[in-house]
């Protein structure tokens, strides 16, 4: 029984992550790239699939590194410096492994993985984490389904800007106005899910 | 630029931290962080307080150490001088102000990857002197602050009827509150306003000068 629960648990955490609290649209982590790096789906699309891959393992590692590291040292106000720190040699340790090992993956995912190093929402992620109290598997389950939602964004707004080039836009408002105009209007459609987990 | 600066030098990096490179409706930097908090003004004061603390103080440090750090570990060392300026904001809430500290939840420690911090150590404290970094620091932290003043009063305006918790006049009796202002599309929305006015009113003046 408290097996069948612990796993609807998590299926719940994976689906509100990439749902109902999208990290990018209603937590607002991840914009600067969000902004700068949508105008192709491509790109989009490749930043995505690292920013998954990156926020997974980083939040495996940080929670590891929170609850057996600076908890019983009692260092917990540390923890920025210690996820930082993580997060910033699992990205070096990563690109050297894939330079090494596939270069094809390297040439499509590799110019992406040092961006991400700043990226706000890896570091947003183990900080929800933690204040969330989930457990090493919720952990696991919220990083990746985080990672998979802000793909979906970057994705979509990819292809929308795509379709606004043609389109007349007022000055002022051109490049980053109507980005967030659209992000707005994303985020209206998002919070429609919000139902879906109420109804259980 | 070695002396220490003039009036005149001074008041060109105040007037380019607030107006000219704004970082919000110029460069469009580092909002991930502190959008968030934009829909009590209160919350907004206390969080782009913090952040003004940090990049001035962040500036000036990076600004003192930049001839003693080598130059391939910099990004590190203004991280890691980042970082302790933000664990100091994030003990002084916990200590002094509990609710205010889980009301920002992680956004305090978000601060730590805000681009405009990272963006001006490394454009201008790693490059200049001591006390013009520190000022333009503190001026990009103050221009900044203004947006995200300007958007928090309007979101919980229009989206609570209150100012600061305090109830307006005419929005608390005779307003229908708009209760998507407060919830984040809200947020997006106000934001690229903010942004077309004025980027309007800077593309005007531009044509002025011609």
């Amino acid at each position: 029984m408290t097996n069948s629960n612990e796993f609807i648990n998590i299926v719940i955490i994976c689906f509100s992550s990439i749902f109902t609290g999208n990290i990018l649209l209603s937590y607002f982590l991840g914009m600067c790239p969000f902004i700068a790096v949508s105008k192709e789906v491509k790109t989009a699309f490749g930043l995505g699939m690292a920013v998954v891959f990156v926020l997974t393992f980083t939040c495996l590692l940080n929670w590891l590194t929170y609850h057996y590291i600076l908890i019983p040292f009692q260092l917990e106000f540390f923890r920025f410096i210690m996820f930082i720190i993580t997060i910033a040699a699992f990205v070096q340790f990563v690109e050297m492994v894939l330079e090494r090992y596939s270069p094809l993956l390297y040439t499509n995912l590799g110019i992406f993985l040092p961006l991400i190093t700043v990226n706000c929402a890896i570091l947003g992620a183990s900080l929800f984490m933690v204040i969330r109290d989930y457990s090493l598997v919720g952990s696991v389950a919220y990083g990746f389904g985080s990672g998979v939602g802000w793909m979906l964004a970057i994705v979509s707004m990819a292809g929308i800007r795509k379709r606004l080039v043609i389109n007349k836009i007022p000055k002022g408002l051109q490049g980053p106005g109507i980005t967030l105009i659209i992000a707005g209007m994303m985020a209206l459609a998002f919070i429609g899910f919000t139902g879906v987990l109420q109804g259980q | 630029m070695a002396v220490a600066t003039t009036k005149n030098e001074s008041q060109e990096i105040i007037l380019q931290g607030i107006w000219k490179d704004n970082p919000i409706f110029r460069q469009v930097l580092g909002i991930c962080s502190t959008l968030a908090v934009t829909n009590l003004v209160l919350n907004t004061i206390v969080m782009c307080t913090a952040l003004t603390f940090t990049t001035t103080l962040s500036s000036l440090t990076i600004s003192l150490m930049r001839n003693s750090t080598p130059r391939r570990i910099r990004m590190m060392v203004q991280t890691l001088v980042i970082a302790f300026y933000v664990i100091l904001v994030d003990i002084f809430l916990k200590a002094y102000w509990p609710e205010m500290s889980t009301s920002l939840g992680p956004y305090v420690g978000l601060i730590i990857t805000n681009c405009i911090i990272m963006g001006r150590c490394e454009a201008y404290a790693g490059k200049y002197p001591a006390i013009p970094s520190a000022i333009d620091g503190f001026f990009m932290g103050v221009g900044y602050s203004c947006i995200l003043l300007i958007i928090s009063i309007i979101r919980e305006l229009i989206g609570m009827g209150s100012i600061l918790g305090i109830p307006m006049p005419f929005f608390s009796s005779h307003w229908d509150k708009w209760i998507i202002m407060v919830m984040p599309p809200g947020a997006f929305f106000t934001l690229a306003l903010v942004i077309w006015m004025f980027r309007t009113f800077q593309k005007d003046e531009e044509d002025d000068k011609k």
